[in-house]
């Protein structure tokens, strides 16, 4: 017998979540979402959680599981149960619980809404459709995958100290459309996706990588759009400047100058910005830290530029 | 053991300390790293912001380096090791890619072959059992009462398919280790979370707040010291510590060490010795919490 413990919350009887268990006869293949459905139809029916396809493809059934989401649906749960058997279940993350394992989804949507998630392009329509080779589709194809589960979101280590980032979903759907070749927007795309909150907020984590069910991957669709924003001019903000600068600074001496990128990172007229350097700026110098004056170059920092200007960079 | 290191830019940089211990560590250990020294960066998961080519290319003719001196490769950086090894996985999977990518690193003599050398980080080859019984056959001051808290730094973990700890998720490789030199492993939940030093310059409230919730998580765990085989999480959580508000909020300080100087204290040098004066948390003290 596997043990669920289960995270409820019913705000309308008791203001505090609790956790309650349950033991479920997990035979080899069952689901998790197969073990929920078993709690539900035969132990305790006010159970709530949101459920639809059982195969993967609606993203319904997306919940926490020993601290990490995953789809329901997708996973066995003796592949998740810990060594004592166990399987602890909670709400995804970053997001209000509203009973049980379901939660409000309205950011989540708000954000998807707010990249504009449908193809811009005003030229006429060409008689048929508006068609796409083989190999234009390709660099949309992983980011058209998202089944909107919000599993991405729940563990997006971003989203766990500031709402205001747009999150993976959202911006792995930007993607599917910065890299649409029949879109007409990338630059404006770009630009806003550029703004505070959007791609350049992302701290590299991982986490969505991790979590994401499909070839989606947000992690990655997200350095697609930096390479397309860079490559596009948008170079006005903290974020673009530090991928230059820190490019720049691998260029000229094969290793990164740690004195250079802060200051070109914040920009030389960002008053504001420069001067909320300084007080680590002092820190490190007063415990000797501050990286060396004299940036010393790599051996063979020469092969380096020349492989720089071999690809163009 | 003998071993090509590649040093990575942080350590030659900022946290020099890393790289004076991690020489101290492995002269302790009997581990000969001979120190790539025309190796350039990996780029941090930055340079393939502004070109995956570019960055793959750079990384390629690094490990074509090893190949040359017939050594692994072992980083001293979580960032490197993920970076190096994302493009190791990139370069490899793809023929097309690997000729083109040894077509541009031609003219500088570099040939990146495949196959032929392991990248690992220090904390793997320290956390196999060989690494385990050699640390522990090496110890003169085990770390008794240490309480040690772990801080992997995401890109040794994640993506988990490029990860060489058995369990991404709920990884024991530094514990391991710590338990191998006296000390007593606090696991806490923010062991595997992000530092926030990625966005420092970008969303510095995040940032901060992210490192802070860590160490406050470790510190409410009952950590005495925290220790991270990052670099740039070492920054994070070190440099940035006086500005980050949840720990003033309380009042609370924690010093965070290089894995290096932990290992190079068990083998008995001084904080002195290993720098760790430098750090902006002086973990001169922590000697004091080692129970005789
Ligand atoms: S990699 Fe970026 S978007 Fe993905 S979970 Fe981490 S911070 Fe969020
Ligand atoms: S990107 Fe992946 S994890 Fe995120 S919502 Fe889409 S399918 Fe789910
Ligand atoms: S029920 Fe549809 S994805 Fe799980």
């Amino acid at each position: 017998m596997t043990t669920f413990r289960i995270k409820r919350y019913n705000p309308e009887k008791q203001p505090e979540p609790y956790f309650e268990e349950f033991k479920v006869d997990a035979t080899e293949g069952i689901t998790v979402l197969d073990c929920l459905n078993d709690i539900k139809w035969t132990q305790d029916g006010t159970l709530s959680y949101r459920m639809s396809c059982r195969s993967a493809i609606c993203g319904s059934c997306a919940v926490k599981a020993n601290g990490h989401a995953i789809l329901a649906c997708q996973r066995q749960a003796e592949h998740i149960a810990d060594k004592d058997d166990t399987v602890t279940i909670e709400p995804l993350g970053n997001m209000k619980p509203i009973k049980d394992l379901v939660v409000d989804f309205k950011p989540f949507w708000d954000k998807i809404d707010k990249v504009k998630p449908y193809l811009h392009n005003d030229t006429p329509a060409p008689e048929k459709e508006r068609t796409q080779s083989p190999e234009e589709f390709r660099l949309i194809d992983d980011a058209s995958t998202c089944i909107m589960c919000g599993a991405c979101y729940s563990d997006c280590n971003v989203l766990e100290v500031d709402d205001n980032f747009l999150g993976p979903a959202a911006l792995a759907k930007a993607q599917r459309f910065v890299g649409d070749s029949r879109d007409k927007s990338t630059l404006e795309r770009v630009k806003e996706l550029s703004e505070p909150g959007g791609i350049w907020d992302c701290t590299h984590c991982g986490e969505c990588v991790e979590r994401c069910p499909k070839p989606a991957q947000p992690f990655y669709r997200i350095k697609e759009v930096m390479a397309s924003a860079l490559e596009e001019g948008v170079h006005n903000n903290n974020g673009a400047r530090h991928a230059l600068s820190f490019t720049k600074s691998v260029k000229h001496s094969g290793r990164l100058n740690e004195n250079q990128i802060p200051v070109e990172s914040v920009g030389f007229f960002n008053i504001k910005g420069l001067l909320e350097l300084i007080p680590i700026g002092i820190r490190m110098l007063l415990k000797g830290k501050t990286p060396p004056i004299l940036h010393r170059s790599i051996k063979e920092a020469d092969d380096v530029k020349r492989i720089y200007r071999e690809l163009g960079e | 053991m003998k071993f090509a290191l590649f040093t990575g830019c942080v350590s030659k940089g900022a946290t020099r300390e890393l790289m004076v211990s991690t020489m101290k560590a492995a002269d302790g250990l009997g581990i000969d790293f001979v120190e790539m020294k025309s190796a350039s960066c990996c780029g941090a998961g930055v340079v393939s912001e502004k070109s995956p080519i570019l960055n793959d290319a750079l990384n390629a003719r690094n490990f074509a380096i090893a190949e040359e001196q017939g050594l692994d490769l072992i980083t001293i950086c979580s960032t490197c090791q993920g970076n190096l090894k994302k493009s190791e996985c990139k370069i490899d999977s793809d023929e097309e890619y690997k000729n083109k990518i040894n077509g541009v690193l031609k003219e500088g003599g570099h040939q990146y072959q495949g196959g032929k050398i392991n990248i690992k980080h220090f904390a793997h080859i320290l956390s196999t059992p060989e690494g385990l019984e050699l640390l522990k056959s090496k110890v003169k001051k085990p770390l008794k009462g240490l309480k040690v808290a772990a801080f992997y730094g995401c890109y040794i973990l994640r993506p988990s398919g490029l990860s060489d700890f058995d369990k991404p998720d709920d990884p024991h490789g530094m514990e391991d280790i710590f338990e191998a030199v006296g000390a007593t492993p606090v696991y806490y939940e923010s062991r595997i979370k992000c530092c926030g030093f990625p966005i420092v310059m970008m969303n510095k409230t995040a940032s901060l707040d992210m490192a802070g919730n860590a160490l406050l998580d470790a510190i409410q765990s009952g950590a005495d010291v925290v220790v991270t085989g990052c670099p740039l999480c070492h920054l994070s959580l070190d440099a940035y510590q006086p500005e980050i508000r949840k720990l003033k909020e309380k009042g609370y300080d924690i010093p965070i060490l290089h894995l290096p100087q932990l290992i190079s204290l068990a083998l008995g040098h001084t904080p002195k010795e290993l720098d760790m004066h430098k750090h902006i948390i002086g973990g001169e003290r922590i000697m004091d919490k080692v129970t005789a």
